[in-house]
């Protein structure tokens, strides 16, 4: 751990556009590189990385599409750069094949999603949460995804930074799966002095002695590899195919199942120490809310207002929605007779939260492009409470 | 002395140390290319290439994409990387910028870098990225078994096209000089000498340098093709290959055809600011200019 950088914005408070607060989050955790193609609804980021990278001595490049974008931060990662890029919907798809390289190669990267209405080019300018499934599942082959899901310009500022750090220690694609409202929203942000931000940094591989070729460069014992970064000398082969210690490729039984097993060990080995979520009004609760993003602010107010109406209800806000916090849901859903989940979806966090419960789990599922309506989870409250 | 694994059941083979052990990953071989492969003759080139040249071994880097080519990297005793499938330009657009100090080659095939990932070919050609681009062409889709790409000649047979190619094929040099490379040349699996000279000068040069090398596949490509054995394809490249360095690079696309030439040659060399330059220069005009009002 190491203090946040310098040239990062000022400590103290700002009035800020939720994309601004994620560049801002990403200078002061040490990222220097960005490579993006525009997307509405992140196009900010993009803009803004534009203007203040080169004013810290780092570099924000655009590439011929996202596909490119994604390959070049894990081009970047390798040379020892922190490395981010941002995306909606359509880029994200695109961005799944290199999003697997990244994973397999053990490459930092953090790639921040503004989520929009809709599949394909959906609404661009309209709000959703639409990939939250495809965060975990839309790479093919088995992926153990770290994502964090802002609710505010406050939390889209500070969980960047978290996700650089988790990025870095994990040696893994981390995600910001933040959404349209979050994006483009203006809030207060409060900057904490430079010193109390906490920045990790990656373990580093060392130079290798050149006769020796049968060293093990990659320690599948271990959960943390040190990264070999290109120009040190050490001379490690860096692989796609399933590798074996020495990272070269295999079809071996048994270096598949200690590579795989290695790639997602070392996020679930570790889940309890990135698990994030917030409890309100919980303690007294007989329904509660599961929500995350924008949409947990509408659960909020649903909340207040089914209390005023005089139905103990609680919110649970999932911070951090990959790993999925299976332990927090279970012990929340043993003290309700019933969860609501809330998602600007048809349906998506249902399924974990419904497969990680012991009692009923009812969704909203909520797709004109807006924040839900607070009514139609009062509804939902109002429903499970009396069946 | 090296003994590699026989993995076929034969007797081990043990052989004195090799001038170029130092920059091949010799516990690695015997490499998986088929007999009268000519991407073996392309890396014995860049590895002599690698060993004249004055930049530091450690500076070195061999990117490589998906398929027959894409193995290079992973044979060479260097900071390698076997990236995804028609992305390792972009792969190394991004590590060249992050790291301008670096000597990044990537060596990959004609599907690889020309079709699937011709679109990022294209742009890093345009963008002068400062990286060397090696495409081995061998007319086919190889390592899937043989099928037709975009650098399949028009009339060939292969697995996809088994009654004659209807696709006119890329004419690769002349597509990335008007991209703005600034450097671009062809040759032949045949012309050992002048691939290592042009690997040289292609590490020299500021800006995109690229190279197609014309490449014997007798299993899945001259096998259908008029280009049955080993040899075939050689002699061809040695009975009909013309040095033309000021070729009209319109009038240079391959045909593969017996009586037709093929023009080779290093038709570009030129200066243009490289991307890495023109960034540099960027970052400096702000950072004079001092950090904006926040």
């Amino acid at each position: 751990m190491s203090s946040a950088d310098a040239g990062g914005l000022k400590p103290g408070d700002h009035f800020m556009m939720g994309n601004f607060a994620c560049v801002e989050g990403a200078i002061l955790a040490g990222c220097r590189f960005y490579a993006g193609y525009p997307i509405t609804p992140s196009s900010e980021i993009f803009e803004r990385a534009s203007v203040r990278f080169p004013q810290v001595g780092g570099n924000a490049i655009e590439m011929e599409d996202e596909v490119g974008s994604m390959a070049a931060l894990v081009g970047a990662s390798f040379g020892g750069a922190k490395v981010m890029t941002a995306t909606s919907g359509p880029g994200f798809s695109l961005m799944m094949e290199n999003i697997g390289l990244a994973y397999i190669t053990e490459a930092p990267v953090v790639l921040v999603n503004v989520q929009r209405a809709g599949p394909s080019t959906g609404i661009p300018t309209l709000v959703g949460q639409g990939d939250m499934m495809q965060a975990k599942w839309g790479s093919h082959g088995d992926l153990e995804t770290i994502a964090y899901s802002p609710s505010s310009v406050q939390e889209f500022f500070e969980f960047t930074i978290q996700a650089f750090n988790a990025a870095e220690r994990f040696r893994t694609p981390v995600f910001v799966m933040a959404d349209q409202i979050v994006a483009m929203m203006w809030e207060r942000l409060r900057v904490p002095p430079a010193e109390e931000i906490e920045v990790t940094q990656r373990l580093v591989m060392e130079p290798a002695a050149d006769q020796d070729r049968e060293r093990v460069v990659f320690d599948y014992a271990k959960d943390f590899i040190p990264m070999p970064i290109a120009g040190r000398g050490s001379r490690v082969n860096v692989d796609s195919l399933t590798h074996d210690s020495r990272g070269y490729p295999t079809t071996d039984h048994g270096w598949s199942e200690k590579m795989t097993r290695h790639l997602a060990g070392k996020v679930r080995g570790h889940a309890r120490e990135i698990w994030r979520w917030e409890e309100k009004f919980l303690e007294d609760a007989e329904v509660a809310v599961v929500s995350y993003g924008s949409a947990a602010r509408s659960a909020l107010a649903a909340v207040k207002y089914a209390r005023a109406k005089g139905v103990k209800a609680g919110l649970l806000r999932l911070q951090t929605p990959w790993p999925f916090p299976d332990e927090v849901v279970e012990k929340v859903s043993r003290k309700v007779s019933g969860l609501v989940v809330a998602e600007i979806n048809a349906g998506q966090m249902i399924h974990p939260v419904r497969e990680n419960s012991r009692c009923p789990v009812v969704g909203v599922p909520w797709a004109p492009g807006t924040l839900i309506e607070p009514r139609a989870i009062v509804d939902a409250m109002q429903a499970v409470v009396a069946s | 002395m090296i003994s590699p694994q026989v993995p076929h059941g034969g007797p081990e083979v043990r052989v004195p140390h090799h001038i170029n052990d130092p920059v091949i990953r010799s516990e690695r071989l015997p490499n998986i290319w088929c007999p009268g492969c000519g991407i073996g003759i392309v890396v014995g080139a860049y590895v002599r290439a690698l060993q004249k040249s004055a930049i530091p071994r450690e500076r070195q880097i061999s990117i490589s994409g998906i398929g027959c080519t894409g193995r290079v990297s992973g044979y060479l005793n260097l900071d390698s990387y076997h990236t995804t499938h028609g992305r390792a330009i972009a792969f190394a657009t991004g590590m060249a910028v992050a790291r301008p100090e670096l000597e990044i080659t990537v060596i990959a095939g004609d599907g690889d870098l020309g079709v699937i990932g011709g679109n990022h070919l294209i742009h890093a050609a345009r963008r002068n990225v400062d990286i060397n681009v090696i495409m081995v062409n061998n007319f086919n889709y190889g390592m899937t078994g043989g099928q037709h790409g975009g650098t399949t000649p028009l009339g060939a047979r292969t697995h996809t096209s088994p009654y004659g190619n209807v696709e006119t094929p890329f004419n690769i040099p002349y597509l990335v000089a008007a991209a703005g490379a600034s450097f671009v040349s062809r040759w032949t699996a045949m012309h050992v000498r002048q691939l290592t000279a042009a690997f040289s000068r292609m590490m020299e040069v500021k800006g995109f340098a690229f190279m197609e090398v014309l490449s014997p596949c007798p299993p899945t490509f001259g096998e259908f093709n008029g280009f049955p054995e080993a040899l075939d394809m050689m002699k061809y490249f040695r009975d009909k290959a013309v040095v033309d360095h000021n070729a009209d690079l319109s009038k240079i696309a391959v045909t593969a055809r017996p009586d037709d030439s093929v023009v080779v040659g290093n038709f570009v060399d030129r200066k243009r600011p490289s991307y890495q330059e023109l960034l540099g220069d960027l970052r400096a005009r702000v950072q004079a200019q001092g950090v904006a009002k926040k």
